[in-house]
């Protein structure tokens, strides 16, 4: 380990890049073939890794244009992809909104301000957000109907119900934009009491500004998180017009009207965005976890 | 140190004009809920209402106007939810007792049949933009209506009109004319019986003495049994729809004692306990060790090597799962075609149930790893290197000094994370519902269950999946996972206790 001779430490190199090497060609396997399949012809067909007639049928559809075959005949595009991005986006960036809003007032107030019993609802928030909203999800349901009787506004296979409910996970937000709250000096909010600063405006112009870094954490854990969510959307949301990215990708594996090289396309598509706003958010998202686990 | 909540300066009337706005708002909400037999979601919205109203109004609550909103919706669709399915599971609520007791007898009593023997044809006269409806064998002309929802009108005798819609057109208001109620000059009702008929009927139900229903048939008496949420006959014959009850603990009893729910679903708990404990232990194993390797001072490439090592993590689960179905399809599967050109076997990952699981686990482990490989490059920093040190000069492999200094000091900062992750999986829906939807099915059993169904989609597929809904059953489950849930939360909590004492002792 400190001294190790020469020999031995070249074969120990030597092994420790093949086996990554070895172990990445077996996990980006996926990566490759969905890469291959989409530009491969057909939807059936199977072929080798590097397609022999590559065609860009199936991303023309995944874009929602027309495309034309070599013979002539004319494909459209099966399902409304771009639509259903354009859905997940704009829910995820609503309810990733509305959260961040919610989160870091509350988080302000349970860090600053002093409410009777607050020590209890904390725990109280952190028992309940323990238990999966996916669970309840019958009586989610049960809800939005009742709602939708009210106005179809809100009701079942709107994005307003589908919004509504994804604010409510807002509990560990609040835990996290408090835990940075807890770390500012309160030297700062004494100051602006003496000023004559009322909470509001210790909040507005001091905390706020401050929070912006991890504001930008939370909007996009919040805003993948939201994207990612299948449980729920499924059950809310019915009609093929109103899905979101995740209740609709399922409907090309189909057993009876199987995509599968329309589907390549279609998730390349619409998960690269995600997938790059991800690998820049994760470093925060793993401090995060680590940082809450060990903090209680 | 909190700074005591002020009072706001500045004319309170605009904020007064806001809140008394809003709260109307939800008041009316509340009130057409209750309308409509939602009493139980209507008084959520009362509470809303008068929760808003006395938080925003008086100043004397200023500082629960931060909190307001974010607990109010955690505990609307959060708190709410969850105890509603816990009562749920105390009910028969299902696609046979969907209805309120009111609904199901107006259901009933309005059930009627045509009477074939007075069939007579009709036409459709319009006038404007309502119609009449004309009934040449009798010579009867009904009043004007509008054809667009449930209508009732009068019959009149009359000369025959001149305009008469053609069959084809009067085919086309077919919703509208069997909503459509016609009353004889003798008070008789008529109804909508084929396309081109009317003819009168006789209700199926008449109302009988004391809430019991008389069927027109047979004369049989129905009394509603409040203990079931059915009409029955003397014989004990239940009449469908039935209406939602309480059944006390039924739902558990059934889960207990009825051979067709039980081993399905103890099955199912072991195999959710399994699919959990496993998928901890692969992608902890895998991501650890590729921690270790990451972390060795002589690597290099190292930053290329994890950000290759993430992507997995950083895809959206629902299209990486959706990628492996379609290459583990065992047709046209890009996986059973390497086996095929390599070993000559296509193997069957979705029907057969040990390879189905073993499916599962390959996809969750590759789903999962990266992240625990993050958690573990974060806590592998946190061991001194002079204990390795010494540890090696003592003459230590590299092996042992892994597992006598690194791993058990990374371990109980890491217990809850993996504590988590075991709860995390114990109830991952998604997987299972995108890859597998639970199947291949078991064979035998009353309520919809497959082999690789955990109990979470083995309850949502009970909800939501197949035409006989069990939402009553369903929830009886859910409160039993709500059990285990709150177990391996307070064994997280504990956990994290613990880890915390050491850090703060050490």
């Amino acid at each position: 380990m400190i001294v190790e001779r020469p020999r031995d430490l070249r074969r120990k190199k030597i092994l420790a890049h093949g086996f990554m090497i070895l172990f990445l060609v077996l996990i980006l396997f996926p990566f490759f073939s969905v890469i291959s399949i989409s530009f491969r012809m057909g939807n059936f067909t199977t072929g080798d890794l590097i397609p022999r007639d590559p065609t860009l049928e199936h991303w023309a559809l995944a874009l929602g244009f027309d495309w034309t075959r070599a013979d002539g005949t004319v494909v459209e595009p099966p399902y409304p992809v771009m639509l259903w991005m354009w859905n997940s986006i704009k829910i995820g960036m609503i309810a990733a909104l509305g959260v961040l809003g919610f989160a870091t007032i509350s988080a302000y107030a349970f860090s600053r301000i002093r409410i009777k019993g607050k020590a209890a609802m904390l725990d109280t928030l952190f028992l309940i957000q323990l238990f999966p909203t996916t669970l309840a999800l019958v009586a989610i349901y049960a809800i939005f109907d009742a709602l939708g009787e009210v106005s179809p506004f809100l009701g079942l296979d709107s994005h307003t119900a589908l919004v509504i409910i994804y604010l409510a996970g807002v509990t560990m937000h609040i835990w996290t934009i408090k835990g940075y709250f807890d770390g500012i000096d309160t030297a700062l909010d004494k100051a602006a009491a003496i000023d004559g600063a009322t909470p509001w405006q210790t909040f507005r112009f001091i905390f706020l500004p401050l929070a912006v870094p991890i504001m930008a954490v939370v909007f996009v854990l919040a805003f993948i998180g939201f994207i990612n969510d299948y449980p729920t959307a499924s059950v809310l949301i019915r009609s093929e017009s109103q899905m979101t990215l995740a209740v609709g990708s399922r409907l090309y594996l189909n057993e009876f009207r199987y995509l599968w090289g329309d589907f390549a396309a279609a998730a390349l598509l619409s998960g690269l965005p995600i997938t790059i706003v991800f690998l820049f958010a994760q470093r925060y998202l793993v401090r995060g976890l680590s940082d809450g686990a060990v903090k209680g | 140190m909190t700074i005591a909540a002020d009072v706001p300066t500045g004319s309170p009337v605009p904020r007064w004009i806001f809140v008394g706005l809003v709260s109307l708002a939800l008041l009316y909400g509340a009130f057409y809920l209750y309308t409509l037999e939602q009493a139980l979601f209507g008084a959520v919205m009362l509470a809303l209402a008068c929760g808003f109203a006395i938080i925003y109004g008086p100043a004397r609550y200023y500082g629960a106007r931060f909190i307001f909103p974010g607990v109010a919706a955690v505990l609307t669709f959060i708190a709410l939810p969850i105890a509603y399915t816990i009562y749920l599971g105390f009910t028969n609520y299902s696609s046979f007792n969907l209805l309120t007791y009111e609904r199901s007898t107006e259901v009933l009593l309005a059930r009627g049949a045509a009477d074939p023997a007075t069939e007579q044809p009709f036409a459709v006269a319009p006038e404007g933009d309502l119609f009449r409806i004309w009934l040449p064998q009798s010579g009867l002309l009904s009043d004007p209506v509008p054809l667009t929802g449930v209508a009732t009108a009068a019959l009149a005798p009359a000369e025959a009109p001149a305009t008469l819609l053609e069959t084809r057109d009067a085919i086309r208001l077919r919703d509208g004319l069997q909503a459509l109620t016609l009353t004889t000059p003798e008070g008789l009702p008529i109804v909508n019986a084929g396309l081109r008929t009317f003819a009168s009927v006789t209700p199926e139900f008449t109302p009988g003495p004391d809430g019991t229903l008389i069927r027109s048939a047979d004369g049989a008496v129905l009394t509603p049994d409040p203990a079931t949420g059915f009409y029955r006959d003397a014989a004990g014959v239940e009449v469908p729809p039935g209406w939602r009850v309480n059944i006390g603990w039924g739902n558990f009893e059934r889960v207990f004692t009825n051979e067709g729910i039980r081993a399905p679903l103890l099955s199912v708990f072991l195999w959710t306990l399994f699919f959990a404990t496993a998928s901890v232990a692969t992608t902890f194993a895998l991501g650890l060790a590729l921690a270790v390797i990451l972390q060795w001072e002589h690597l290099r490439f190292k930053a290329v090597y994890r950000i290759l090592l993430i992507l997995p993590y950083a895809v959206p689960a629902f299209i990486s799962i959706l990628v492996f179905k379609g290459l583990f399809n065992q047709n046209f599967g890009e996986i059973n075609l390497i086996l095929d050109a390599i070993f000559g076997v296509r193997l069957s990952w979705f029907t057969d149930p040990t390879l189905a699981k073993v499916m599962i686990l390959i996809v969750n482990t590759w789903l999962g790893y990266p992240y625990m490989m993050l958690l573990a490059m974060g806590f592998l920093q946190g061991v001194p290197e002079d204990h390795k040190k010494a540890a090696a000069l003592e003459g230590a492999s590299s092996s042992r000094v892994f597992f006598t200094i690194t791993l058990p000091q990374i371990l109980p900062p890491f217990m809850p994370l993996l504590i988590a992750s075991f709860a995390f999986n114990f109830n991952n829906m998604v997987l299972i519902l995108l890859l597998t939807m639970g199947g291949p099915d078991r064979q035998g059993t009353l309520v919809p269950a497959g082999q690789t169904d955990i109990l979470a989609s083995f309850t949502y597929r009970m909800a939501f999946d197949d035409s006989a809904t069990q939402f009553g059953l369903a929830g009886a489950i859910t409160l039993m996972i709500f059990v285990v849930v709150a177990v391996m939360s307070y064994l997280n909590l504990a956990a994290m206790r613990r880890a915390a004492a050491r850090r703060g002792g050490r």
